[in-house]
């Protein structure tokens, strides 16, 4: 993975020197609590409920062991010996102290991490797909891009106060798994007929209230254009972005508004000013962040190994997890394992501090010292091999990183909700627990089989909602907390927006509501139909039809 | 003391800033299909309010775009003795400066003002005067203008800034060095940190 030299480190360590200084005005009241406000959301801290919110930024979800080694100390000493992994591959810490944030960002340093545009009306995390360099399926490793971006996008200076936030993400497969449709800007790498390494540019994809997938805006770009094709997009949305209504203030509104025809000659006039200037990729560049993301020195292993298939003969339980948690790598014997952050009943995303020194501890063992986070909020050693995943899984079961739930109906995409964030209407957590509980039968799971299930507590949408199979959102209706369900939505090349079923359910009715759905597409499905397919075979009335027929509206007065 | 930075120290303001005449009721608006997204509330300029606009008869003066572009013939021979700077918001349209005048170099001082701290145009607007436009004189930045701006205000083209007046200059001027070698080639230095120094040195582990 990529690793600092003496200008990125000297970077880092400015930015802690100039935050601690913002800390340390706003605390004397030099600075009014609106005009700290954008400085700290720039580097990743939220006022909360109960406390601030630090967001620590993973860029495109890499992580060392020594990293989080580092992670898990921090998430002792300042916080409650836990942290959360978010759909943006990032790590928030849900209670530390506005006083001891410059401290913390301080220890990030020293193991080449920061806060650094984590939230704020800037340039986010750029975010990829966590099997990167090791998907049998990929075309092109977009580590190294995402590294250059990830430069070129800190503290630049013309899109440092943009309308709203700005998300980019990028890919390297024919199956998506980066969700670039879903950004403001997706860049998808493929090679081109001449055998060169170009780009399909998506603009104006986001969740959030106004639900929109991204429009193709250029089919092919030379990869070397990326930056200055990204200013010329970003600097047309700075100037004419809404900024007087945060709601509409998405680069998405403003495509949807002009269209994409106006848009993309905009977008063409700046470039033209822009293109070849100085901030043009070249070959030498790339090759040298690219050399931080060459393969491992793998060991040449055969196809098979004789313990692992004895093993899940042998091991129900380890063959059940398999199933769900191993993933194929491009390199004989070597398989990407994903460990599950989501236990029934307990919040997704969250591990404890003991959990992370565990896995930070596999992944030197068994997996380069290197893992990511994924954006369905899951930890993946990379590049295990065969003979090692019993040991693996041993290790991982004894501290609940085990569940062999990935990929189905409890592997549920979850946003901290109204239990942590000042902006939810509703909660989300004690949703997610009561449905993980109420399909605790590891059979009747695998056998309901592949299902997204994606909870946010506002429309904000950092649960994804839209793109869940079954997706929930909390609501308020007179200051009761009541959660609106939609089916049919997917991620992926083939990504759809969810359909609303009909009226809102209250909290306890939820996992009931849920297992109607699902008794809908037991009776329904064909053979090796996944639930999504069957809605969209069948469309949504049959899913209202059951739902609505044996639920009753409740007084809404029960619930204040 | 003068709250005013330019080029890297605290100076005296040697311009006078005309404002337009206030109006009892302030129009804010959404713009027509060409300028899609602005509040141009302020474009509503009425013919009155230009007409009205005192202008100091002598002195340097910094003259808001709508006065300029309305009363040009009175203050031409003023041009020629570069007394003339001229100001605009962020929401206004840059374009009908550049299209009115081809050389902006004419003027000694560009200022563009700045509502609110949050608003992020400006940057755009400075990188346009500078790289597309070719205007190399003084570009000020007035208005909501706190020290954390600076460094950006700096590496999109200002080189000078009228710090808040609740602020203090002096030390906003720390700022101006918040960081030694940024990523990205902006206006005051094109070249990325990866042509400006040698990293390819750089040990890989």
């Amino acid at each position: 993975m990529y690793k600092y030299d003496e200008i990125d480190q000297q970077l880092v360590d400015e930015r802690v020197a100039q935050y601690r200084d913002q800390v340390r005005r706003y605390l004397a009241k030099e600075l009014s609590e609106e005009e700290f406000r954008p400085l700290r959301l720039q580097n990743g801290l939220y006022i909360q409920r109960h406390a601030p919110m630090l967001r620590i930024a993973v860029p495109y979800g890499m992580l060392s062991s020594r990293q989080l080694h580092k992670l898990a100390d921090i998430a002792t000493q300042y916080d409650r010996g836990y942290g959360h992994f978010s759909t943006r591959q990032n790590l928030q810490l849900n209670w530390p102290k506005l006083e001891d944030t410059p401290d913390i960002l301080a220890e990030l340093a020293t193991v080449e991490m920061h806060a650094i545009q984590t939230s704020g009306n800037c340039i986010r995390n750029i975010t990829t797909d966590q099997f990167a360099g090791v998907a049998p399926d990929e075309i092109i490793d977009p580590r190294a891009m995402a590294e250059v971006i990830r430069q070129w996008s800190t503290f630049h200076p013309e899109f440092a106060l943009l309308p709203r936030k700005f998300k980019i993400a990028v890919s390297g497969t024919k199956q998506d798994r980066a969700v670039v449709q879903m950004h403001d800007i997706g860049m998808e790498f493929y090679r081109d007929a001449e055998n060169k390494v170009a780009i399909k540019v998506w603009v104006g994809g986001g969740l959030g209230r106004t639900p929109i997938l991204g429009t193709v805006i250029r089919e092919h770009l030379e990869w070397q254009h990326a930056l200055t094709y990204c200013e010329a997009v970003i600097r047309v949305y700075n100037l004419h972005g809404r900024r007087d209504n945060a709601y509409k203030a998405r680069i998405k509104i403003l495509v949807k508004a002009l269209g994409i025809d106006e848009f993309s000659k905009q977008v063409e006039a700046e470039w033209l000013h822009l293109k070849d200037n100085p901030n043009t990729i070249t070959e030498a560049e790339l090759a040298r962040v690219a050399q931080h993301f060459e393969a491992f020195d793998y060991a040449k292993l055969p196809a098979h190994d004789s313990s692992f298939d004895a093993a899940i003969a042998n091991n129900a339980a380890f063959a059940a997890w398999a199933k769900r948690s191993v993933h194929p790598h491009k390199i004989s014997g070597y398989r990407a394992v994903t460990l599950s952050l989501k236990p029934h009943g307990k919040a997704p995303g969250d591990a404890t501090s003991e959990q992370m020194h565990v896995v930070a501890d596999l992944a030197a063992q068994y997996s380069f010292g290197e893992l990511r986070v994924s954006h369905e909020q899951n930890l993946i050693l990379a590049d295990v091999k065969l003979s090692d995943l019993f040991a693996v899984w041993e290790k991982a079961r004894a501290h609940g990183l085990a569940t062999p739930n990935i990929g189905l109906l409890t592997d549920i995409i979850c946003c901290p909700g109204g239990d942590f964030c000042s902006l939810a209407n509703a909660k989300s957590i004690p949703i997610a627990q009561a449905i993980q509980l109420q399909f605790d039968n590891l059979d009747y799971l695998h056998d309901i089989g592949e299902l997204e299930l994606n909870i946010s507590g506002c429309m904000n949408a950092c649960g994804h909602h839209h793109v869940g199979h079954i997706g929930i959102l909390g609501v308020d209706k007179d200051g009761s907390e009541w959660y609106q369900v939609s089916i049919g939505g997917k991620q992926g090349n083939d990504a759809s927006l969810a359909t609303v079923i009909g009226r809102a359910f209250s909290a306890e009715e939820m996992p009931g509501v849920v297992q109607k759905l699902i008794e809908v597409y037991l009776k329904e499905r064909s053979d090796e139909e996944r639930f999504i397919d069957t809605v969209r075979r069948i469309g949504i009335a049959p899913f209202k039809a059951h739902v609505y027929a044996t639920t009753e509206p409740k007084k809404e007065v029960t619930h204040v | 003391m003068s709250n005013l930075i330019t080029q890297n120290e605290i100076v005296i303001d040697d311009w006078t800033l005309v404002t337009l005449p206030k109006v009892d009721q302030e129009i804010r608006k959404q713009a027509g299909k060409v300028v899609l997204f602005k509040l141009t509330g302020e474009n509503t300029i009425s013919a009155e309010q230009i007409a009205n606009t005192q202008i100091p008869a002598t002195g340097k003066i910094i003259v808001p775009l709508s006065v300029y572009l309305a009363r040009k013939s009175e203050l031409a021979t003023r041009i020629i003795k570069q007394e003339v700077g001229i100001w605009l918001a962020t929401h206004e349209v840059l374009e009908s400066l550049t299209n009115a005048e081809s050389d902006l170099n004419i003027f000694p001082l560009i200022a563009v003002y700045v509502e609110r701290f949050a608003d992020g145009r400006i940057f755009s607007i400075g990188n346009l005067l500078r790289t597309r436009y070719g205007f190399n004189h003084t570009l000020r930045a007035f208005g909501d203008v706190l020290r954390d701006q600076l460094f950006f205000l700096k590496r999109s083209g200002f080189d000078s800034y009228l710090i808040r007046a609740d602020r203090n200059a002096q030390e906003a001027l720390q700022s101006l060095k918040d960081f030694s070698q940024p990523y990205q080639g902006a206006v005051d230095d094109k070249q990325p940190v990866w042509r400006r120094l040698n990293r390819s040195q750089n040990n890989v582990a």
